[in-house]
């Protein structure tokens, strides 16, 4: 099973959007709660990283017996410092961004943390790839 | 204990969501982050914040939260509320501020 998404650098009213249409289709294959609620919290951070950062963005995610596979591809800044970026707290969010409770800089460490892979590639100035992967059975991790 | 009994106890405004005002509370989660409350509130928590944009209510929904609080006497947007009315997620409203509306619900839910 295959979606693609697209994504508007800067809709904010849109944002996670992708990730509850997600949330529904995991819902609908009964896929273990504790599984999918992790795949939702990564997804939506990875969504509202397009939004926030970057100008235009895709998302795809490819479904299957064994396991959730998210690509999510930007044309943006893309990151200079993956390392930097990974900590929780660091954000270059505007002040209006963050005001609005996004910004928090624990965007990328919620989905480290709710994903089983993560894997960042970014070219500065042309855009962003993140991977991410999902195992379906719990205990498979 | 669900949404509807602590409405009066706690003299909440039901703002919308009305439809999901029999939902369980499990306890409480305060914070004005987004990716916070994405990363650690928990299914059935009352998430009390000061904001009143709509996308509190698509990060509501995806975790699956009992109500929101928002406090101060904020008035959402009519976004917010339109999308909580779609999502059920009772938004509800109080003039206290953060630490005293947690901490009523505190007692509150500790009473059970
Ligand atoms: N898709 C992206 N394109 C460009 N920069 C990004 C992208 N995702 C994350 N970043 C950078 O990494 C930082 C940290 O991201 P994150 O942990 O999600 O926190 P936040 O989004 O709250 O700032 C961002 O502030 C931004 O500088
Ligand atoms: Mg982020």
């Amino acid at each position: 099973m295959q979606f693609r998404h697209k994504i508007a650098g800067g809709d904010f009213a849109k944002a996670g959007n992708v990730a509850s249409s997600l949330k529904k289709v995991l819902r609908q294959l009964n896929i273990d709660h504790t599984v999918s609620k992790r795949i939702v919290i990564a997804l939506y951070e990875g969504e509202v990283n397009v939004v926030a950062h970057a100008y235009s963005g895709v998302i795809e995610v490819e479904i299957d017996e064994e396991k959730v596979k998210i690509n999510i591809t930007d044309k943006g800044p893309g990151i200079i410092d993956i390392e930097k970026a990974m900590k929780e707290g660091y954000s270059t969010a505007t002040s209006q961004v963050r005001e609005m409770g996004f910004g928090a800089g624990m965007g990328l460490s919620n989905m480290k943390k709710n994903s089983d892979l993560m894997k960042i590639s970014s070219v500065p100035g042309e855009g962003t790839i993140v991977e991410l992967l999902n195992y379906i059975r719990p205990d498979a991790r | 204990m669900k949404i509807t009994d602590i409405i009066k106890p706690l003299d909440l405004k039901v703002i919308s969501g009305h439809n999901g005002l029999s939902n369980e509370i499990s306890g409480g989660y305060v914070s004005d982050l987004l990716s916070d409350v994405m990363g650690y509130a928990k299914e059935g928590e009352i998430w009390i914040t000061l904001q009143t944009h709509q996308n509190i209510i698509a990060v509501a929904s995806l975790k699956d939260v009992s109500a929101i609080i928002i406090v101060k006497g904020a008035v959402p947007e009519t976004d917010t509320i339109v999308k909580s009315n779609i999502e059920n997620i009772p938004v509800l409203s109080t003039d206290l501020d953060t630490f005293n509306i947690t901490g009523c619900l505190f007692e509150l839910l500790k009473m059970e």
